[in-house]
């Protein structure tokens, strides 16, 4: 009976993804909101690179925070929504990058080249983002699949990629690092809960 | 008996903070405008530049500001317009007095471009005294109306360049550094002058952030040729009014072919000495920030490339990305300051 159960349950539609798909979104939607009313400032660009970058690590948060959600509470929807948020995250980060590369460089491919390599910051922030494409390019229930124990392995690196977003907005910081020591806090918490569970197990 | 419930207010009704903050400033502004009106020497700086007198820019219309004190006014009244010609002025655009006061660093009042402009009312800029202590003939503790006394104060159009890749161009108001440094008499063992900004805890939320990994008080430090350059300025206004607190309050240096962090605020101690001061960020990040901090394109910031800069204001559809020019466009009177130094080792 359970058996049963368990797959109609899991594919069950509900209004719960719809609900986190369009609360994802609005961040995105504010950022449009706030280009459609010229409101980003006298430096827009800037303004959204920021805001897409703090997404993306905010997002990153979410998705790692949804398991110990899962275990405390032992309610599924949580981990049901958990490859949506992640996918979100990588979505933010995309953004974050693009706007990089086209707003603040200007497509401009030596310039390019030479930040990656030579500004540590953005080193980091990039293999963070190569393993979140990593990440979102295996994600799809097929995949899962026919990678088998790999995937999981896999997708254990997201750890290091939320732990380099966290080092790549704490080297921009110019001075009062509360807003990294939060999301530092934050991602500690998370990690040391998985640490202590796979101890105490 | 039935008692009608009001219907709940719609949110469509309520009014967008941004809008009842604008009504307030409106209001306020035409309150002092009103109060300046009547009490004429209050606007008389203002209205001055107003009426096209040769100052080449002037605060937006209806925007009264009151001085920080009653000597203050005479002070504004006879303001050298800037010439026509580089390098005391530039006829590039000017960026908005709107974008000058509300777009700053000035991390005492917090990490956020905005914050100087929205956490600096409390800060107090009277009385205000300046020390000036070291390698000078004349040491002591002067209040700010003496320092000013003997200067009479002219206009600066300059480009201030800041090390994040951004830039404005900004018409000043003060008097020349060497100017006030001569009548204190350095001795020849003064090379070099230290600059300290105030602290007012109550009135600084950055200082009092547990997060902020400044040593306050914020310090800067030139050279004393440097200090003594003709462009080297000490700012008391822009606009044609005094200054905002978050613009550096009541009284500033500006070093325009510097990056901007050198350019300290709020200054309360001017120290001559032999040798070289520690300055903020230099203590904080060496291999990021150094003691010349010069304008160089072909030096990069660890964090931000130096090769290009963006014009301020921007908006995402006109967007003005210019080259940064080496000492900021203001080689011809800079130069000659470094001719023996490696400007890639001494950034």
């Amino acid at each position: 009976m359970a058996k049963a159960v368990g797959p109609s349950a899991r594919t069950r539609p509900g209004p719960l993804k719809p609900a986190v798909f369009s609360l994802s979104l609005l961040p995105l939607a504010w950022l449009v909101w706030r280009i459609a009313g010229n409101d980003l400032g006298p430096d827009p660009v800037q303004e959204l690179a920021t805001a897409t970058g703090e997404w993306t690590l905010r997002f990153l948060l979410i998705t790692l925070s949804l398991t110990p959600l899962r275990q405390l509470s032992g309610r599924i929807e949580f981990v049901r929504v958990r490859r949506m948020v992640g996918l979100f995250a990588l979505f933010y980060a995309c953004l974050h990058f693009f706007i990089w590369m086209s707003l603040l460089l200007a497509f401009r491919w030596s310039a390019i080249g030479e930040e990656l390599l030579e500004r540590p910051y953005i080193s980091v922030g990039f293999v963070s983002l190569l393993i979140l494409i990593a990440l979102g390019a295996t994600s799809p229930k097929a995949m899962v699949r026919r990678m088998g124990r790999n995937w999981k392995r896999l997708h254990r690196l997201v750890y290091p990629a939320a732990i380099l977003g966290v080092v790549h907005l704490t080297w921009i910081l110019r001075t009062d690092v509360g807003e990294a020591a939060l999301y530092g806090a934050i991602l500690a918490i998370l990690l040391g809960h998985r640490l202590w569970r796979h101890l105490t197990r | 008996m039935l008692i009608k419930k009001p219907a709940d207010i719609q949110p469509s009704e309520i009014t967008p903070e941004s809008v009842y903050r604008r009504r307030r400033e409106f209001m306020r502004d035409g309150a002092m405008l009103a109060a300046g009106a009547m009490l004429s020497p209050l606007a008389a700086p203002v209205a001055l530049a107003q009426q096209g007198d040769a100052l080449k820019a002037a605060a937006p219309a209806g925007l009264t500001r009151t001085p920080p004190a009653p000597w203050w006014e005479g002070k504004f009244e006879h303001v050298q317009p800037a010439p026509s010609e580089e390098p005391f002025y530039t006829n590039e655009s000017l960026t908005p007095y709107e974008d000058v006061t509300r777009y700053n660093n000035f991390y005492e009042f917090g990490m956020d471009k905005s914050d100087p402009h929205n956490r600096s009312g409390e800060f107090r800029t009277e009385p205000w005294s300046v020390e000036i202590s070291g390698e000078v003939g004349k040491p002591g503790t002067y209040h700010l109306e003496d320092i000013l006394k003997p200067h009479d104060l002219e206009e600066r159009v300059y480009r201030l360049r800041c090390v994040e890749a951004w830039s404005m161009v900004i018409p000043w108001i003060g008097f020349p550094l060497a100017d006030l440094i001569k009548r204190f008499e350095p001795t020849s063992r003064a090379r070099y002058v230290e600059f300290e900004t105030a602290i007012q805890r109550d009135a600084m939320p950055g200082v009092r952030s547990r997060f902020s990994i400044i040593d306050w008080p914020y310090r800067e430090g030139l050279r004393i040729d440097e200090a003594m350059n003709e462009l080297a300025f000490l700012a008391v206004g822009l606009y044609g009014s005094y200054l905002p607190a978050q613009n550096g309050a009541p009284i500033r240096l500006v070093v325009p072919w510097k990056y901007g962090f050198k350019s300290i605020k709020s200054i309360v101690r001017m120290n001559f000495r032999e040798t070289q001061p520690n300055t903020s960020w230099n203590d904080l990040q060496p291999n990021e920030y150094g003691f010349y901090a010069n304008v160089n394109p072909a030096v990069h910031h660890p964090r931000w490339r130096q090769d290009t800069e963006r014009r301020l204001p921007q908006t995402l559809f006109s967007r003005q990305v210019i080259p940064t020019r080496l000492f900021n466009g203001y080689g011809e009177q800079v130069a000659h300051l470094y001719k023996d130094l490696d400007l890639a080792r001494h950034y």
